[in-house]
């Protein structure tokens, strides 16, 4: 007796009318570039703020002043914020899959996922394209060292 | 298909001791997929608070610096080294499952040792410094 078992990943099919677009393919190729480019952009962003120094203890908002005055950082964060923010969400809707027995807790969770992940892209890409690392009437000592010479 | 009553043997020894035929059953496959779960969750939940912390540069410098300086704390310190400790856990696990898909299988409980040895290399060159950094303040 022969019996077929469809191969891992191969498309749900919720009637007969199939899908052009195999979406848990392209998922499951996101995850892993995405995992890679992550590994470069969060390695290097650990590496900056805990490493190179005093670590930790240099955070302020100077520093990350610093940082988002340099398009170079801008750019680096942007993209960490929406990879990782998009990989975390896939993984969690993939663990609402698995562990989420009900239809309607399932419906929930993945919705209040995915508001979370937009509402922090929107939040975190407009706050880097429209931060200003000068703020009018903040204190001297706690913005950066080139705010003076402006 | 008739089957030898040898070859039935030998793979009911292989699957009475430890599961057969799925890479995500038992031992090594089982624990770096369940670590896996694990840290990824734990990484997401920290990801929503990072960033909501770090949006505070875009309200004033004194709401940032009061925030941040509570990621200065010994607690907060070694909750640091958890966090990088799974981050790099699951980076390097990653790594693996990439190469399990895309290379060789066969090589999944060696490259587990692999992903540990590099974890404690990295950690090593990590966690010393940064507690230096924590209880030197």
């Amino acid at each position: 007796m022969t019996s077929t078992i469809e191969a891992p990943r191969s498309p749900y099919t919720r009637s007969s009318k199939k899908s052009s677009v195999n979406w848990e393919k392209w998922g499951w190729i996101y995850m892993r570039v995405s995992g890679v480019v992550l590994i470069v952009l969060i390695f290097g962003h650990l590496f900056v703020n805990l490493m190179v120094g005093e670590g930790v203890n240099a955070l302020n908002f100077a520093f990350v002043a610093g940082k988002l005055s340099s398009p170079f950082w801008m750019v680096w964060d942007v993209l960490m914020l929406w990879l990782a923010l998009i990989h975390g969400g896939n993984g969690m809707r993939t663990l609402v899959n698995d562990y989420a027995t009900s239809r309607i807790s399932r419906g929930i969770l993945k919705i209040a996922i995915l508001v979370s992940v937009v509402a922090l892209i929107v939040l975190g890409t407009l706050v880097v394209f429209t931060f200003d690392p000068c703020p009018a009437g903040a204190p001297a000592d706690l913005v950066a060292s080139f705010c003076k010479t402006l | 298909m008739p089957q030898t009553a040898g070859t039935l043997d030998s793979q009911q020894k292989t699957t009475s001791r430890r599961p057969a035929g799925t890479l995500y059953r038992g031992n090594t496959g089982m624990w770096s997929w369940v670590l896996h779960r694990i840290t990824g969750v734990a990484i997401f939940f920290f990801l929503l608070v990072h960033i909501l912390d770090t949006a505070l540069v875009r309200i004033s410098p004194e709401a940032y610096n009061a925030v941040i300086s509570q990621y200065q704390t010994p607690i907060m310190g070694l909750g640091e080294v958890a966090l990088v400790g799974a981050i790099v856990f699951h980076a390097f696990n990653g790594l693996r499952i990439i190469l399990i898909d895309f290379w060789n299988a066969k090589y999944q409980r060696v490259l587990f040792y692999v992903v540990i040895g590099l974890w404690v290399v990295t950690m090593l060159g990590f966690a010393p410094r940064h507690l230096i950094n924590v209880f030197s303040h």
